[in-house]
């Protein structure tokens, strides 16, 4: 199959080409260039699979959560792309595209994106016996000091929340992690992987049901609430 | 750019504040009107009237949800398929930059896998078009009223695509003036449609406003001072149903008499025998008629958009950015948007 897979919901880019049995991506860490850089990387790797456009099966796309304009610019290029060729879309969640970043096999993974405003994304999982990954809790936003983590012996941290809250996402893990990495983000050869599985377990969309995730979903305040009503 | 291309239809999507708008055209160029396919349109005004105001993270994740759905809609209307498409255009400013985006995003994503050209629109340029989508489209050279949400200018129009700005508000935008008068009489978001139906219910003469800025040479426009009289006027009345409409009117009569005596002033300065009028405020059926019984009286031609395509639509995206398309422009794989764009700054269009 041929799949192409976007992720742009943290500060790096990549666009990623499933063909046949291999898969390969481009990636920049470019913030606030997404949006120039989709398009071209997606040309280059179709350039060199030699893979026309009109041969995708599917269009996958990070879809959250992570910054709002990252994650809707992939989301809507996904669906454009997919409706103009009338395929379907196999959304993927952000965080567990970046728990595939997670380097060992022996610990619970904590996936954190650091969500601004004094708060994280964030999401657990391990790495089932077949290698798949599997979620040990659901994503939710909430302050770093709130976090409550499920049990675990040993655990590894992915994610830019680490680089922001090391010392109290330490204390919330109670034992120092065996890896940990603030500076890794969610790659588009990891949405690959996990939306090549969605694919054929026939886990695809319509487009226009592809949407965005973006767990933080109170975003302004109404008259009412302002007490202006 | 073969024009072969361009017997295809053209989708034009607009996202650029707090409505989605799509539409289908085939490039007609002696009749745009009769090339429009089909047109769907899909307004938030609920979604926001809750926060009094445009949320613009709201407005965004709007756009993402509704967007397909109305392209859909777009092409069952029309009996075509994405396949069908010559080009894809999009109202890439200037507007709400997270709106702006979802917008382009998905246009550019569209055009790319297509393999047709994309073309960027300016919103304004878009509302200055719309006219042309009726019978009997003015050509240019004409001068051209732009009154909306956010802008009030008179534009001289050489030439599609050949924009001079005569004048601009220097503060509210005439929409913006009829929204916040409407706030101040209590009237529901978003008041402008709403203060000139109550204006319906007033009588002429019971209130007076002065004409902003029209004791002076020039074509600005100012139109807060307006609202600072409508406050007063209310605070000082006895506040019934009837005062209402009567200050609703007044109001009304006082933008419009000011839209009035500088259309004529800039029709004077530039020599043009046409007016076009266009954007939100363009709906209002008295500037409409006031306009239409000038150019009677002093000998130049009006052309209005139907009421639809006053406000914001996908029709005129499609008509300005087939235009564009048909004259070889395009842009290139890049998703760009520009939140604040000069009309001035555009190329010809040929
Ligand atoms: N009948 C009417 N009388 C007066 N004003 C009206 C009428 N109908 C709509 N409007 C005003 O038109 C405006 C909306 O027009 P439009 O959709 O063109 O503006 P916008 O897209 O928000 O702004 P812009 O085009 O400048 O970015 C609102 O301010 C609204 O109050
Ligand atoms: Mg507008």
């Amino acid at each position: 199959m041929n799949l192409l897979a976007i992720e742009t919901s943290t500060e790096a880019c990549s666009v990623a080409l499933v063909h046949g049995e291999e898969v390969i991506a481009r990636s920049e860490l470019a913030p606030r260039r997404h949006a120039e850089l989709v398009l071209p990387m997606a040309d280059a790797l179709l350039a060199e699979a030699g893979v026309g456009r009109h041969a995708l099966d599917a269009i996958a796309v990070g879809r959250g959560p992570g910054a709002f304009t990252g994650v809707r610019l992939g989301v809507a290029l996904a669906q454009g792309m997919a409706l103009a060729l009338d395929v379907p879309v196999v959304p993927v969640s952000s965080l567990a595209a970046l728990a595939l970043e997670a380097p060992r096999e022996d610990a619970a993974i904590l996936a954190v994106i650091d969500a601004r405003m004094g708060e994280v994304y964030a999401a657990c999982y391990r790495r089932g016996d077949d290698g798949t990954l599997q979620p040990l809790d659901t994503e939710r936003v909430c302050a770093p000091e709130a976090l409550v983590l499920p049990a675990a012996e040993a655990w590894q941290v992915v994610g830019s929340g680490w680089a922001a809250y090391a010392e109290i996402l330490r204390e919330r893990l109670g034992v120092e992690p065996l890896a940990a990495d603030g500076a890794c983000y969610p790659q588009a050869r990891h949405v690959a992987e996990l939306a090549v599985r969605e694919f054929r377990a026939g886990r695809a969309l319509p487009p226009e049901q592809a949407l965005p995730v973006y767990l933080r979903d109170k975003v302004a305040l109404t008259l009412v609430e302002r007490g202006k009503a | 750019m073969d024009n072969q291309q361009f017997s295809k239809p053209v989708l034009g999507i607009e996202t650029s504040c707090d409505e989605t708008g799509v539409a289908l055209l085939r490039w007609e160029p002696a009749a745009p009107g009769r090339g429009l396919l089909a047109h769907t349109l899909y307004s938030q005004i609920k979604l926001h009237a809750d926060y009094g105001g445009v949320v613009p993270e709201l407005a965004s994740r709007d756009h993402v949800r509704k967007l397909l759905p109305l392209v859909r809609e777009a092409l069952a209307e029309a009996g075509l398929t994405p396949a069908d498409l010559g080009g894809v255009a999009y109202t890439a400013g200037p507007g709400l930059v997270g709106a702006l985006l979802v917008g382009a995003a998905a246009a550019r994503a569209m055009a790319w896998a297509l393999g047709v050209p994309a073309i960027g629109v300016h919103h304004m340029e878009g509302h200055l078009l719309a006219p042309l989508l009726e019978d009997d489209p003015p050509a240019p050279p004409f001068v051209a009223l732009l009154v909306s949400g956010g802008h009030s200018m008179l534009v001289e129009v050489a030439a599609i695509g050949d924009y001079r700005i005569l004048g601009d508000t220097l503060d509210d935008a005439a929409g913006e003036a009829f929204d916040k008068t409407a706030k101040l009489l209590g009237l529901p978001y978003p008041g402008g449609p709403a203060l000139a139906a109550l204006a319906g219910q007033g009588r002429h003469g019971a209130f007076r406003f002065a004409r902003p800025m029209t004791d002076r040479p020039g074509l600005d426009f100012s139109f807060s001072g307006l609202k600072t009289q409508v406050l007063l006027a209310w605070q000082q009345s006895d506040r019934r149903e009837q005062t209402r409409a009567d200050i609703a009117l007044a109001f009304e009569e006082a933008v419009v008499d000011t839209l009035l005596i500088k259309c004529r002033r800039a029709l004077a300065t530039t020599g043009a025998r046409r007016l076009v009028i266009a954007g939100g405020v363009g709906a209002n059926r008295r500037l409409r008629e006031e306009l239409a019984k000038a150019g009677q009286q002093d000998g130049f031609s009006t052309y209005f958009p139907r009421l639809a395509f006053c406000t914001d639509n996908g029709a005129m995206i499609a008509l300005a950015g087939a235009i564009r398309l048909a004259a070889g422009q395009h842009q290139g794989e890049a998703v760009q948007v520009f939140p604040r764009w000069d009309l001035e700054t555009l190329p010809p269009a040929d």
